[in-house]
């Protein structure tokens, strides 16, 4: 689905130079919930904007779908962290929702309909003629994962989309994108610096180096299904995962 | 309703009663009172079979036409130069210098060179006015285009939002709190180079009738044009300010809450 080869990326040059990416090698299959966690700082975004086509590596190659990336794929989504710059503030939620069917082969009805599908989904039926600043931090985050789920796409990337909301907030969110991506088919990539909610999220938790980045860490994630915000978190494996995931983010590594 | 009217607007008839009695008291020709200004402006512009006299039609109406359409000439030219200058980088280095420079010139002083360069009469009178009220337009929409936010413009790609759509829907709207900061200054100015570009080597128009009634010492004529100006100012701005809030409601919400 995913085959990342040998990505290396540096901003700039002479002394303001930074090293971003070094040798990443990974790859990620067809349905796939990837989470990768890393030290802050250390490339995640950089990495996830070489695969959403937003910036061109320096060095290494990216296929989604077998596709060189070159430009964003069409079959690509992505929920942002800045929900509130994300969402066009001008454009009620459903229209937000609806902007990126435009370029599909659709009827004006049927992208209304797929808006309000959508936003059905992450428990916003009746926001949809709201604007997006009449609703809180959480739900918007959820209005720009509706836009994602819309789009229908066959990877949906996550730049650590639960990073400016409250801790109860950030737990629906987690348990609306395991409940979500039951009903559609995607591979979905996740960013977060958090090791508790890539063990909770994940089928996979990948860990990276501090920069350049690298790959440290590539851990199997087998956690009884449905996980549950409580018994998931008290599970042996659980424990023993974060502290695997943690000791790799701090560079502590004991495999 | 009435009463926050009655609250807003009290000090109008205070001003006009107060206006008219120290006219009444000085009693000098140039000061002519309220009353007489009224009964002038009745007797000239409004007491013909349907209201407006012709000379009130055959003057106001060009002036108005030429106010809207060099206005209407001035934004689409303005925004379109604007967001094309401001959303593509080599083309602001070398414009920028350009626009600073021309629009530090005061507008009237470019009227004398376009009543040489053009024919004399609307081409003049637009020329003036498009020249004059185009750079608020044109430098609030090189911002507002250049400092759309990188986040929206990578939403945009990431969902490939086609260009055209993405210039209607998204950097249009995001420059528009920018762009209507220059029309709000260009309506005021207009009106002013509008009765400028009136003055001189025009045949009708509101600027005309100012020049020639004041070249027949004719006070109460003077005064009543003024009047009529300060009437039409105001109702454009009250028109421009509904259309503005209207279109901006979401910019102060999202501001309120941010």
């Amino acid at each position: 689905m995913l085959e990342i080869d040998n990505l290396t990326h540096v901003y700039g040059e002479g002394p303001t130079r930074h090293h971003a990416i070094d040798g990443l090698n990974l790859s990620v299959a067809e349905g796939e919930l990837l989470c990768i966690v890393g030290p802050s700082g250390c490339g995640k975004s950089t990495l996830l904007r070489s695969i959403a086509g937003l910036i061109k590596p320096t060095g290494g190659t990216i296929k989604v779908q077998g596709e060189l990336v070159r430009q964003t794929p069409a079959n690509l989504a992505v929920v942002f962290q800045d929900y509130s710059r994300s969402l066009f503030p001008w454009m009620s939620v459903a229209d937000n929702v609806a902007l990126p069917l435009r370029r599909k082969d659709m009827t004006k009805q049927q992208r209304r309909e797929a808006a309000h599908e959508a936003l059905e989904s992450v428990g916003l039926a009746e926001a949809g003629r709201k604007y997006p600043f009449q609703l809180s931090g959480g739900m918007q985050q959820r209005v720009s994962i509706a836009r994602a789920l819309a789009y229908r796409p066959a990877l949906m990337l996550m730049d650590e989309p639960f990073g400016s909301v409250d801790a109860q907030t950030r737990e629906d969110l987690e348990d609306l994108v395991l409940k979500v991506r039951g009903h559609h088919q995607m591979t979905i990539v996740l960013i977060t610096h958090d090791i508790d909610e890539s063990v909770y999220v994940g089928d996979r938790v990948v860990v990276l180096s501090k920069a350049p980045a690298h790959v440290v860490g590539d851990l199997k994630v087998e956690l009884p299904s449905p996980r549950d915000q409580i018994s998931s978190r008290e599970h042996p494996d659980f424990v023993h995962l974060r502290a695997e995931v943690g000791r790799l983010v701090r560079g502590v590594a004991s495999v | 309703m009435i009463k926050t009217l009655v609250k807003r607007l009290w000090l109008v008839p205070v001003a006009l009663v107060a206006w008219e009695l120290i006219t009444r008291a000085v009693d000098d020709p140039f000061m002519p009172r309220p009353t007489v200004i009224v009964a002038r402006m009745y007797e000239m512009w409004f007491s013909g079979p349907l209201i407006l006299t012709d000379e009130a039609v055959d003057n106001f109406a060009p002036s108005i036409i030429r106010l809207v359409g060099s206005w209407g000439v001035a934004v689409a030219l303005g925004i379109a130069l604007g967001v094309a200058i401001g959303r593509t980088a080599w083309l602001s280095d070398y414009i920028d210098p350009l626009v600073e420079f021309a629009r530090a010139v005061p507008p009237p002083v470019m009227f004398p060179v376009f009543l040489v360069l053009f024919t004399m009469g609307t081409q003049v009178q637009v020329a003036t006015i498009v020249f004059g009220i185009i750079w608020p337009i044109l430098l609030n929409s090189i911002d507002g285009a250049r400092n759309v936010d990188r986040l929206q413009i990578e939403t945009a790609t990431v969902f490939g939002v086609p260009a055209s759509l993405r210039l209607v829907r998204i950097i249009l709207p995001a420059a528009s709190p920018k762009i209507f900061a220059g029309l709000r200054l260009s309506v005021s100015l207009a009106l002013i180079l509008m009765i400028v570009s009136e003055l001189k080597g025009a045949t009708d128009g509101i600027g005309y009738l100012l020049a020639s009634a004041s070249d027949r010492s004719d006070m109460p004529a003077l005064w009543g044009g003024v009047v009529v100006l300060g009437v039409l100012g105001y109702v454009l701005n009250t028109l421009f300010l509904m259309v503005e809030r209207r279109m901006l409601t979401w910019h102060r919400g999202a501001r309120r809450t941010a």
